[in-house]
């Protein structure tokens, strides 16, 4: 029950659901990789989209995320453990359970095929008749119940358990990011919940809560779902943010570059995701009044997101910056993710979206978010704190190959997507005519996507290594400043024999220069 | 360093998600009930019977008043007093709950059903939900009851105590607000 030992049981689970969800993407890129393809029938295509979005969003980024939090909350802080282990464990294995239940569903004959996000009536018992989205929607509430059980438990061990001296003002970025995005699960989690008791009520117990048929409404099934799921995709981010703001001062030299803006920042984001659902139903057709006050609102939210990325900046700026491979996936996440907070931006203006929405520039935006944005900073995260979990350095040559790769890949891959969708191609449809342009740029796209399936294998052939006959890593690789490099790598199963005082947000800068002086 | 009482934040952090829960489920119910259809069938004027609900409530309400008496014997460390009180509570919640299973039991021999309209499926999962979480607070306060027996009063006995008695108010606040939407209405 150790949170070390669940957080790796957390990261090495997402790591194996990241490889199934990413032989399902494979899967669609090679059906799509030319026109009038028969690689994979529609009814199969349509199962493997689900699955593949399903395990991206809720098997891989969330887990992950709540893993690194899981491993690193505690020692961040100076902490033994997490405040209730019992239920950290009770967390990781109902949320297991959950993915079993989706992967089951298989077994059982029919894997869910809805999309990720389920729209009704097409996921009731009329239109899905077989068991594939009762699955769906089982796995999902065990993976929700999880979820908020982790965020309670972030909240309570921050709230209680920082070492003296730890102040609000002091925290690591990262676990000012993984505070705010709990109290985000805790107010947008229960939504999902509650839209998937009322789903099963209606394919169990009959009842016509999203279908038209006497009275229901499918569009409620929209507004509860982007009530949870738009804030979803700031929980997906958030965590990622508090990574870039570890590594980005790290690798600089520097203190990060206004540390009030980039806390007090996160917290307006979260506040704001809870108020932009309905941009996901523009082509709805709620009315110009509510399109209007929901583009306005996802629009605000780039000013609270531009700020962050100047933050940055400004922290790199005139700082010695170490281009370790750590820093490079921080730098591609900037990048990437500012390209998808623009197309972002271009969404929140309506009459745009009614053009692009269900396109592969959706496609092609999300990515760009959780894969440029998200995954990028993870992969940061990992060759920033692997010394720290396992004791041994990853390759830096081969994470440099795992990285152009990896990058190079990813923009093939999406990147293109952009044209093929502003052409006019939806997205989740099986197969497509032989347009001008359409076959070239969908075979790029598959190829960027088999570079991207060839990163992994570096990367996992890296971690091979490295655990095998990996470089020592001592106890601060990096020279960083936060309370986790003061232990030992792996730290013992009490985390400190000895926390050091905390005056600042960087103790180990503190502890090194005792006569204070600047950066 | 310790804050708070690490239980007692738990549970209210878990209060709140739970809150966030029930007022989509709220929500969905007036959502149905006052701006859509529900369609024809049972609705709740012809198929509720408020004055006998409103007893039940009274015992739900006062259960919460007879936690606190316990919480305030058990402040006192008189153990006795708190264990009597406590009884008091599991007995009020247990006579709400057969007040719902009753009151369940006639709609769907009326042919109330979840499947016949959406007042059905609006009120069932409303109210099914908060009785659930009746009969999970039930089975908390009982456990502590034993435990009091079994393991004395520890410290992490008493906090644990305090923070059933959190969630049990939560629950009953639910219901003030189920009470009044689905029942209290049908006399306007």
């Amino acid at each position: 029950m150790d949170h070390k030992r669940i957080g790796i049981l957390y990261l090495s689970t997402t790591l194996v659901f990241f490889c199934i969800g990413g032989i399902e993407a494979l899967l669609m890129r090679i059906q799509l990789a030319w026109p009038d393809n028969h690689f994979l029938s529609p009814d199969a295509y349509d199962q493997v989209f689900t699955m593949h979005g399903t395990t991206m969003v809720f098997l891989v980024v969330v887990p992950l995320l709540l893993g690194l939090a899981n491993y690193l909350t505690p020692l961040m802080i100076g902490a033994r453990d997490m405040a209730l282990p019992r239920l950290n464990a009770f967390s990781y294995w109902v949320s297991l359970f959950g993915g079993i239940l989706l992967y089951f569903s298989f077994i059982d004959g029919h894997a869910p095929d809805a999309g990720w996000f389920s729209y009704t009536p097409l996921s009731e018992k009329g239109f899905s008749t077989r068991n594939g989205l009762d699955y769906w929607a089982l796995a999902l509430l065990g993976i929700g119940v999880g979820t908020v059980a982790t965020a309670i438990n972030l909240i309570v061990t921050i709230i209680n358990l920082r070492t003296e001296g730890l102040t609000i003002r002091r925290l690591p970025l990262f676990v000012w990011m993984v505070l705010v995005n709990s109290f985000l699960i805790i107010a947008a989690l229960p939504a999902l919940n509650a839209s998937l008791v009322m789903l099963l009520i209606d394919r169990q117990l009959s009842a016509h809560f999203f279908l038209n048929l006497g009275g229901g409404s499918p569009i409620l099934w929209q507004h509860y779902f982007w009530a949870f799921g738009h804030p979803e995709v700031y929980i997906m981010v958030l965590p990622a943010f508090g990574i870039i703001s570890e590594v980005v001062p790290v690798f600089s030299r520097k203190p990060i570059f206004g540390y009030g803006f980039v806390a007090g920042s996160t917290v307006a984001i979260a506040l704001l995701s809870l108020g932009v659902w309905a941009h996901h139903m523009f082509a709805v057709g709620l009315g110009h009044a509510w399109d209007y006050a929901f583009g306005a609102s996802s629009l605000l939210i780039a000013v609270p997101t531009g700020v962050k990325i100047f933050n940055w900046i400004a922290t790199m700026w005139g700082g010695s910056i170490q281009f370790t491979t750590s820093m490079l996936f921080a730098l591609a996440f900037l990048f990437s993710f500012t390209i998808g907070g623009l197309s972002g931006v271009t969404f929140a203006t309506f009459p745009i979206d009614w053009q692009t929405t269900d396109t592969y520039y959706v496609v092609a935006h999300m990515h760009y978010v959780l894969f440029g944005g998200t995954l990028f900073a993870v992969m940061a995260g990992v060759y920033y704190w692997f010394p720290k979990i396992t004791g041994r350095m990853l390759s830096e040559r081969l994470g440099r190959v795992h990285f152009w790769l990896m990058f190079l890949g990813f923009h093939m891959t999406f990147f293109i997507q952009h044209f093929l969708g502003l052409d006019g191609m939806p997205r989740r449809v099986y197969t497509y005519p032989n347009l001008p342009g359409w076959g070239a740029m969908n075979l790029i796209s598959t190829i960027g996507a088999f570079v991207m399936g060839i990163s992994v294998l570096v990367l996992l052939a890296n971690v091979w290594i490295s655990l095998h006959s990996g470089e020592q890593a001592g106890d601060n690789p990096w020279n960083a400043w936060t309370l986790e490099w003061a232990t030992s790598s792996p730290p013992p199963e009490h985390n400190f024999n000895r926390v050091p005082p905390v005056r600042s947000p960087r103790p180990l800068w503190d502890l090194a220069h005792p006569q204070g002086g600047r950066a | 360093m310790r804050r708070f009482d690490t239980a007692k934040l738990a549970v209210s952090v878990f209060v709140a998600s739970e809150a966030v829960f029930f007022g989509f489920l709220i929500a969905a119910y007036i959502y149905y009930a006052y701006f859509g259809a529900t369609g024809p069938g049972p609705t709740a004027g012809n198929s509720l019977n408020p004055p006998r609900t409103l007893f039940f409530t009274i015992c739900l309400i006062a259960s919460s008043g007879t936690l606190w008496m316990a919480e305030r014997k058990l402040a006192g460390s008189e153990r006795k007093e708190f264990r009597l009180w406590l009884a008091g509570t599991i007995f009020l919640g247990a006579v709400f709950i057969a007040g719902q299973a009753m009151e369940y039991a006639g709609l769907i021999s009326g042919r109330v059903t979840p499947e016949r309209n959406l007042f059905g499926a609006t009120f069932f999962t409303l109210t099914g939900f908060h009785g659930f979480h009746v009969l999970c607070g039930l089975v908390a306060l009982t456990i502590f009851l034993i435990l009091t027996f079994v393991r004395g009063f520890g410290q992490k006995e008493v906090s644990g105590i305090g923070a059933v008695a959190i969630y049990w108010h939560f629950v009953d606040v639910v219901w003030i607000v189920i009470f009044s939407l689905v029942y209290l209405t049908v006399w306007l």
